[in-house]
């Protein structure tokens, strides 16, 4: 996925004329001076590929907290998950109060928040996948009981784990349903 | 500034005064939205297969109308290539537990109840402008995206 993104703004870029420097898959410099205009325009068209420029420092940040809390939930490791706060400060080399108080500026939720919806979306996906118990992911996830995880999951989403997995399943079924028609 | 776009948001309702309250709830947010509304289901399926138009980022949906009701619609959008991504939020008078998870059944993203007073309004659409964002951004599976709020 990030090798098909470098390749079409590369592209893109390209097609502009315009001097670039690639600094890591998502991030570039562009070695000359650009208009606004210009760079309104060049962000139109990578809209249309799905591409957005994210331009200020703030915003910046916030998408790289984002990618760590993503990443730290995806490694479902208990342990780091009992320390975000810690994790996050240390991958991202900001003081926690910082960080948190830049991602409620942008973003008007906060940081606590957006791990809630990053646990409870991993949760949706591990429930969709119908291959563990609501315990089991309960566990893995570190809630200190299956009660706080249901509690947790109906609070962001509005429904028991069981309904959604049943929502989910028989959505599947309609859908494989209205694809053969 | 949560994004530089400028958010759509479409709502097709019969009631005036409802229609009014949600264009007053958005004006009130620091979020740059367009809204436009719509009278019924008839006028809502014209608007969106038309070619030209925009499509917008968020469409409300009132369940109750007149000449084609909310879930006619909804089974149709989801029929649809160009319409079956766009982002469904039902938003109705109280429903009986199995009309909401029939909406979920049929594709709905998120269910709201209408709340009866303006500051609920407010504080509902702006999660549902954060919740829709997030899934936008941050990659997030949509087949997932269900929310009864």
């Amino acid at each position: 996925m990030q090798a098909i993104c470098k390749r079409l703004v590369q592209e893109q870029l390209k097609d502009c004329g315009l001097n670039y420097s690639l600094l890591n898959t998502n991030e570039l410099d562009i070695n000359q001076v650009v208009s606004e205009v210009y760079l309104d325009t060049l962000n139109i068209a990578l809209n249309k590929l799905g591409i957005e420029i994210v331009a200020s420092q703030k915003s910046i940040l916030v998408q790289k907290i984002k990618e760590a809390i993503i990443e730290l939930v995806n490694l479902e490791d208990k342990l780091v998950l009992s320390k975000t706060s810690y994790h996050l400060a240390k991958t991202l080399n900001h003081g926690y109060r910082y960080l948190s108080g830049i991602f409620s500026e942008v973003t008007y939720t906060t940081i606590e928040n957006y791990i809630i919806l990053q646990k409870v979306e991993k949760a949706k996906e591990m429930i969709a996948a119908c291959v563990l118990t609501f315990t089991e992911i309960a566990w893995k996830l570190n809630y200190s009981s299956i009660g706080h995880f249901s509690m947790q999951f109906k609070n962001t989403t509005g429904f028991t784990p069981t309904l959604f997995k049943r929502i989910i399943v028989q959505r599947r079924g309609n859908v494989i349903y209205n694809g053969s028609k | 500034m949560m994004t530089n776009e400028i958010i759509r948001v479409l709502l097709a309702d019969d009631d005036k005064d409802n229609r009014n309250d949600f264009i007053e709830a958005f004006e009130s947010l620091k979020i740059s939205t367009t809204v436009e509304t719509l009278k019924n289901g008839v006028q809502l399926m014209k608007y969106l297969n038309n070619p030209s138009t925009k499509l917008p980022h968020l469409l409300f949906l009132d369940l109750n109308m007149p000449k084609k009701s909310g879930l006619d619609c909804l089974l149709e959008i989801k029929q649809i290539e160009r319409l079956k991504h766009l982002t469904v939020v039902i938003y109705s008078t109280s429903s009986s537990e199995k009309d909401i998870e029939d909406t979920f059944l049929h594709g709905a993203n998120i269910y709201i109840k209408k709340p009866a007073h303006l500051t609920v309004l407010k504080k509902t659409l702006l999660h549902v402008l954060t919740l829709n964002w997030q899934y936008y951004t941050s990659g997030m599976n949509r087949d997932n995206f269900l929310f009864h709020l």
